[in-house]
């Protein structure tokens, strides 16, 4: 199983540098491998639908997830319900490259995340702070992502969540060693999690940035701050021009230092998704609160 | 001092500058222009997304220049995607990337990441001790051309193959601790410029 674990955290490295999009129908993933996506998520509404919609959002139709699974040569991921162990095996049992434990869904489980020690599959996870990325890790995640907030074309949630992730690592790199047992306490964080970033000043598992993520800019916004590739949900298939968009992003974070090229890329690339800011959403619809 | 580029358009960059900058005289940089490819020895297409680094290789022009230079000589080590990048042929696909190896691969030829594993083998002219193999959705070679060395099979499959100033592997050295691959390649960069 150690072996498994190592391999699936590799699978994320493989990631680094690229830009996971969000689909919902084979013609959607055509696009975004076409674009130069390194993987896509498979599902059945992007965000913004499931904010506009409401009612539960649940797994996608394993149907659609095996489509698309059968259309692209990337790998594939796709949601599952916090706590939704079931749904997961489910995912695992089509076969496909990895699960993302979603916040973005409504969750099945009020107390407890997933137990993905018990998977051979890898999963990703959402978290706003080390303490948060930590947890998940402790159970068994091989991938992090900032949480941001879903479907609102925003990028503030995700600068937020990512900005305090580094804080929180420097201030564990910074501390004496007599310390790591308060901030594990403090951050409600496994003790060997935090010991591992007080010695190597990073999280042992590969972080993108995910939520409200809507241009090129966002996306090297992003990998400035130090992420090492970003997840784009509605802001890609809720644009003017999805594959042009698309296509910008992936230039943009890999060209996430070069300003000159960035105005190249950024230019004329039709209507962006609609935004929202943040306080116009009430605090019981906020995703990012999802999961603890 | 030689100095080895790793190509930085998307995928494990930084796992490989790592491993070079374990060994001694080795300068390792991240090339993400066509230009910079004047400053290096020798090049290491890194692990990723095949799809994803040939579209950035092509867009930003670097495809021409790095075939010019690998036909005149210029050292080039493939691992996974990067094996996919050189080879002249794909199955199932029309188009090749580089297309400088007279190889057919198969991408994601074991699987998909539910089938990814580690193995290990004992290859004398790398390295005394045995090397682990680490195998990510992983490619390997169904054909190989007669001016093609086979470096190493597992399993009846190709993994390891050689021709000239190319070296392609289906695996991932970068992603363990062992650097005798990184200081097999190096050794080859060093032979290209003063044999």
């Amino acid at each position: 199983m150690e072996n498994r674990y190592e391999l699936n955290k590799n699978l994320a490295q493989m990631l680094k540098g690229g830009v996971i999009m969000d689909v919902t129908n084979v013609e959607q993933a055509k696009i975004a491998e076409t674009a130069g996506a390194v993987a896509v998520m498979a599902l059945e509404r992007v965000p913004a639908d499931i904010r506009r919609e409401g009612g539960v959002a649940r797994m996608s139709d394993p149907k659609m997830i095996r489509e698309i699974k059968e259309t692209v040569s990337i790998p594939v991921m796709a949601k599952a319900r916090i706590g939704h162990f079931v749904e997961a095996q489910i995912l695992e049992g089509l076969g496909i490259d990895y699960v993302d434990e979603s916040e973005v869904l409504t969750p099945a489980d009020d107390l407890y995340h997933i137990n993905k020690h018990n998977f051979k599959i890898p999963f990703v996870c959402g978290a706003r702070n080390l303490g948060e990325a930590l947890r998940r890790i402790g159970e068994g995640a091989a991938m992090i992502r900032t949480k941001g907030e879903a479907g609102t074309g925003n990028v503030v949630e995700a600068v937020r969540h990512m900005r305090t992730m580094s804080a929180d690592m420097r201030r564990v790199k910074a501390a004496p060693k007599e310390e790591l047992m308060s901030l594990a306490k403090e951050m409600n964080a496994p003790f060997d999690l935090i010991e591992y970033v007080w010695q190597h000043g990073k999280l042992p598992v590969v972080n993108f940035a995910a939520g409200g993520i809507a241009t090129p800019a966002d996306a090297a916004l992003m990998m400035q701050l130090g992420c090492d590739g970003v997840f784009v949900g509605s802001g890609i298939f809720k644009s003017g021009d999805p594959a042009k968009r698309a296509k910008a992003i992936v230039e943009a974070t890999t060209h996430f230092t070069d300003a000159k090229l960035l105005a190249k890329i950024s230019e004329d690339l039709g209507e962006p998704m609609v935004g929202i800011e943040i306080d116009k959403i009430a605090p019981n619809e906020r995703l990012a609160e999802r999961g603890w | 001092m030689v100095n080895i580029g790793v190509l930085a358009l998307q995928g494990a960059v930084q796992e490989h500058l790592d491993s070079l900058q374990a060994l001694p005289e080795v300068n390792a940089i991240p090339i993400k222009k066509a230009a910079e490819l004047e400053n290096i020895d020798g090049l290491i297409l890194p692990g990723g997304e095949s799809t994803t680094i040939g579209k950035l290789l092509n867009k930003y022009e670097i495809t021409p220049v790095l075939i010019e230079k690998i036909h005149a000589g210029f050292p080039v080590w493939g691992t996974c995607a990067g094996m996919i990048l050189l080879a002249k042929h794909i199955a199932g696909e029309e188009d090749a990337h580089l297309g400088v190896m007279d190889i057919t691969v198969r991408r994601n030829a074991y699987g998909s990441q539910l089938d990814s594993f580690v193995a290990e083998i004992m290859l004398p002219v790398v390295n005394s001790a045995p090397i682990p193999l680490v195998f990510i959705r992983a490619p390997y070679v169904e054909q190989a051309a007669n001016n093609v060395t086979v470096l190493a099979e597992l399993s009846g499959h190709i993994i390891a193959v050689e021709q000239n100033n190319l070296l392609a592997t289906s695996f991932h050295p970068e992603l363990t601790k062992d650097i005798s691959f990184h200081r097999y390649f190096v050794k080859k960069v060093k032979q290209a410029y003063y044999a």
